[in-house]
C-alpha cells in the first residue's frame, strides 16, 4: 500500500528505517494486540527511552481501538490498515480502517467541565499529547502519527 | 480469545479485594488495563462490588497497573457516579508517575481523589 505520508514525512531519502512493516488485519482485537507487541519489541530491542515507549504504546492503543470500534464498527469483515516505520530518531505509524471517516475537530474537549464526568472521549486528546504529530486524511479514516525520540540530539518533544 | 462470546470465557477473577475495617481494597490482576473486552470484565467485577455486594467505600490500588487505556479510565468515572449516588466513596492510591500523567493530561487528577499511599488513602474515607 503506498505510504506517502509515512514515508515523506520530514525524513530524508537516503535514511532507512530499522524495522518496517505494511500489514493488513482483520477488525480483531488479538490482531491488533499481536503487532502492538510486535512494535514494542522493536523499540525495547532499540533501547528507546521507557517514557517514549509508554506514550507510543498509548497512542496506538487509542488509535486501533478507534479504527476498530468507531471507524470500523466492531464489523470482523473489516480490515485495519497498519504500517510503521522505525527510525534511529523516530518512529511513525499510519492506521487506516474501512469507515466512513469522521471530522477530528467534531470531538468535544474532555476536560471541559460538562464532559469531565463522560465515560469516553478521550482517546484523541491523548494521542495529540503523546505523539509528536498526529494527522488525519481528508476523509478521517487514517491517522498518522510520529514520536521523535526523547534521546536524540535535537531536543524536540 | 476476542472471537469467543464474552459468557463463554471463563471470567477469572481481575481483581483481588480485602477489606480493611469499612473499607474494601482492590488490586488489579493485570499489570496492563487494556483491550476493551478486558477492561469491559473489569468494569463489571468493579461494579458487582458496588451492586451486588454493597460496599460503599473502595480503595483501588493502582501498585500493581504499568499501564491503562482511556476505556479504563471511563469505567473508573462510571464506578465513582455508582458509589456517589449510593452516598458512597471512591479513592485511587498507588499510582506510578507514568499512568499519574494520564489522568493529568485528561484532568481526572482533580476529579478523582488520589492518594500517594495505601496508608494515607485509608484515612482519606
Amino acid at each position: 500500500m503506498p505510504l506517502t505520508v509515512v514515508d515523506t514525512m520530514n525524513h530524508p531519502r537516503d535514511v532507512r528505517p530499522v524495522a518496517a512493516a505494511d500489514i493488513t488485519i482483520p477488525n480483531d482485537v488479538a490482531e491488533a494486540r499481536r503487532i502492538q507487541d510486535e512494535i514494542e519489541h522493536h523499540l525495547h530491542t532499540r533501547h528507546i527511552h521507557e517514557h517514549d515507549i509508554f506514550s507510543i504504546k498509548l497512542a496506538l492503543e487509542e488509535a486501533l481501538i478507534n479504527a476498530m470500534k468507531h471507524g470500523n464498527q466492531m464489523d470482523r469483515n473489516k480490515k485495519v490498515r497498519i504500517s510503521y516505520r522505525i527510525f534511529a530518531d523516530r518512529f511513525d505509524v499510519q492506521i487506516a480502517d474501512d469507515g466512513d471517516g469522521f471530522d477530528p475537530n467534531d470531538v468535544p474537549d474532555p476536560t471541559a467541565f460538562e464532559n469531565l464526568e463522560r465515560p469516553s472521549g478521550r482517546g484523541l486528546m491523548l494521542m495529540r499529547h503523546y505523539m509528536t504529530e498526529v494527522v488525519f486524511n481528508q476523509r478521517g479514516n487514517s491517522v498518522t502519527m510520529s514520536k521523535v525520540f526523547r534521546s536524540s540530539d535535537n531536543g524536540k518533544k | 480469545m476476542s472471537s469467543q462470546p464474552l459468557s463463554s470465557q471463563p471470567r477469572r477473577r481481575r481483581l483481588e479485594v480485602e477489606q480493611i475495617g469499612d473499607v474494601t481494597v482492590v488490586n488489579f490482576v493485570d499489570r496492563k488495563i487494556l483491550d476493551e473486552q478486558n477492561i469491559q470484565i473489569i468494569g463489571e467485577q468493579l461494579f458487582g462490588l458496588v451492586d451486588n455486594d454493597g460496599l460503599r467505600k473502595l480503595l483501588l490500588n493502582f501498585g500493581n497497573v504499568e499501564y491503562l487505556s482511556s476505556a479504563a479510565l471511563g469505567k473508573l468515572i462510571t464506578l465513582n457516579k455508582k458509589l456517589q449516588a449510593v452516598g458512597g466513596r471512591l479513592v485511587l492510591c498507588n499510582i506510578d508517575p507514568q499512568i499519574y500523567e494520564v489522568f493529568e493530561i485528561t484532568r481526572l487528577d482533580k476529579f478523582f481523589n488520589i492518594q500517594k499511599e495505601e496508608q494515607a488513602a485509608l484515612q482519606a474515607f
